[in-house]
């Protein structure tokens, strides 16, 4: 589904990813693990668009995606969430949801996102950014969903959230999972990358050093968490 | 009571050029400076349809603002596009010449001399307190109305809800597979016609002149940085309330009355250094 071959991207002169290959096949939820500055975020930025300081190629089901502008491929299917949320101040809730268009087969009615989180249909007519933390994470996820996006980019969706909020996120991954819908989602935390996802990679200097399955990641996940100083 | 009537038919213009510069600004990033000579060009655009082609007050008044609008359009997709990725200063420069162009294009033909525009209602209406003339009235009447439409496309419309996100965060709107690009035109084009409406309703009351709008421009730039860079309700408002504060200041401390409003404006930025209405992240 997703494919990225020799890709590389710089920031003015320093150079934030090197040569990353990488596949993510339809339906599957694959996390990128690494420390700060290992070139995560970058990744999904690239993938989006919104970096483009790059030179490789990256593919969306055949399609070369550095040369579509950003908008372009939100409508071919990629969802966005952004490391800071991306809530819009100045658009309610409701409208946070309703900005997109429905690019995809399958999207969530407003309905069942309102059903799915209570508390958004509570507060739909509340200014995006007055939600808390957790529902503006909320707000983020149910939004793409809403947009019927195939493949969901997600920056660290359970950062800064409770244990509480981290299992509600965990299980809006697997219902989507089920849904067939494809996850890239950046996670420091490997304790819960295993219950959500199917494969991980490990990025080190912009590089991917190790490519992980469940197994393998919780036979080594003191090592891990040591590591990505956890 | 009368001069705070005076303050807000002035102010009357102060909102609906704030307006437009506000949304101008808000979607483009671009600190339209030729806003003024646009002004200028719609109460010209009126005058002349009148002496060249007998085309009374109410149909310029339809006709001025879209031909300005086309041309805010034609000007956009041009000029103005192609430095949207360069330093701001740019465009700031770009319609700094503009304006020069626009204003010397008209003194060679009209000199700096006022041109006479026959006001298209003479009646006075009585106010109770004091007769007003009617004219006068219809110009307040228009702008609030045009103020409230803009503010309910803004704020019930999905343009306007486009509006507002590509304002807010133009990179963000376009991941989620908004064009952005595709709605900076008629957004350009509809801040310049509102510019050409305030002209013609100006030409009858206000002095037909190539440098009106250069007068104008400086207090409405104050305007919009006290209503808040980007705030279009705070610029509506602040529009008003410098109609009134320089009407009364007219009255009260003659000699204070022009800069009555830069003293306020930096009396506010002291206070709240993003405007009345502005959102502090709209500054870094």
């Amino acid at each position: 589904m997703l494919r990225i071959d020799r890709l590389s991207a710089w920031y003015g002169e320093a150079q934030a990813l090197r040569e990353v290959s990488l596949a993510v096949e339809p339906g599957e939820v694959v996390t990128l693990v690494g420390r700060n500055g290992a070139g995560k975020t970058t990744l999904l930025r690239c993938v989006m668009g919104l970096h483009k300081q790059l030179t490789g190629t990256v593919e969306f089901e055949g399609a070369a995606l550095p040369a579509l502008p950003v908008h372009r491929r939100a409508r071919l299917g990629l969802g966005w969430v952004q490391d800071d949320r991306g809530i819009f101040a100045s658009l309610s809730v409701e409208e946070n949801l309703l900005l997109p268009p429905v690019v995809g087969p399958d999207p969530w009615s407003l309905k069942r996102v309102y059903e799915a989180f209570p508390r958004l249909a509570e507060r739909r007519r509340f200014p995006g950014t007055k939600l808390s933390g957790g529902e503006q994470q909320m707000l983020a996820m149910a939004r793409v969903l809403r947009m019927g996006s195939r493949l969901l980019l997600c920056d660290e969706p359970t950062e800064g959230l409770s244990p509480l909020l981290v299992q509600q996120i965990g299980d809006i991954l697997r219902e989507i999972k089920t849904q067939g819908v494809t996850v890239l989602l950046i996670e420091q935390n490997v304790h819960f990358a295993v219950t959500v996802a199917d494969r991980h990679y490990l990025l080190a200097e912009g590089r991917v050093v190790e490519s992980l399955d469940n197994a393998q990641v919780r036979a080594r996940e003191h090592e891990l968490l040591e590591y990505l100083g956890i | 009571m009368q001069q705070v009537f005076n303050g807000l038919v002035s102010g009357s213009f102060y909102a609906l050029l704030a307006l437009g510069l506000a949304v101008i600004f808000g979607m483009l990033g671009v600190v339209n400076f030729a806003h003024g000579a646009f002004y200028m060009l719609g109460a010209f655009g009126a005058y002349i349809l009148l002496t060249e082609a007998g085309v009374n007050f109410w149909l310029a008044l339809v006709l001025v603002p879209l031909a300005l609008g086309l041309f805010g359009v034609i000007l956009e997709r041009l000029l103005i596009r192609r430095l949207a990725d360069l330093d701001p200063l740019y465009n700031f420069l770009l319609t700094f010449g503009l304006t020069l162009i626009l204003q010397d294009l008209l003194k060679r033909e009209y000199g700096v001399q006022s041109q006479p525009y026959p006001p298209p209602i003479s009646a006075t209406l009585d106010l109770g307190l004091f007769e007003y003339p009617a004219y006068q009235v219809f110009v307040l009447g228009c702008s609030i109305v045009v103020c409230l439409a803009v503010w309910f496309v803004l704020s019930r419309t999905r343009v306007g809800m486009i509006v507002r996100a590509a304002t807010e965060r133009p990179e963000l709107t376009r991941a989620f597979g908004i064009d952005v690009g595709r709605w900076v035109t008629p957004v350009f084009g509809f801040g310049v016609a509102l510019a050409g409406l305030a002209g013609v309703l100006a030409a009858p009351m206000r002095a037909v002149n190539p440098l009106m709008g250069a007068d104008l421009i400086i207090t409405v730039f104050a305007v919009v940085v006290i209503g808040g860079l980007g705030s279009t309700f705070g610029s509506v408002l602040a529009g008003f309330l410098i109609g009134v504060v320089g009407s009364l200041g007219n009255l009260y401390v003659p000699a204070l009355s022009q800069t009555l409003v830069f003293i306020l404006m930096a009396a506010v930025l002291l206070w709240r250094p993003a405007g009345l209405f502005g959102r502090e992240e709209a500054l870094t």
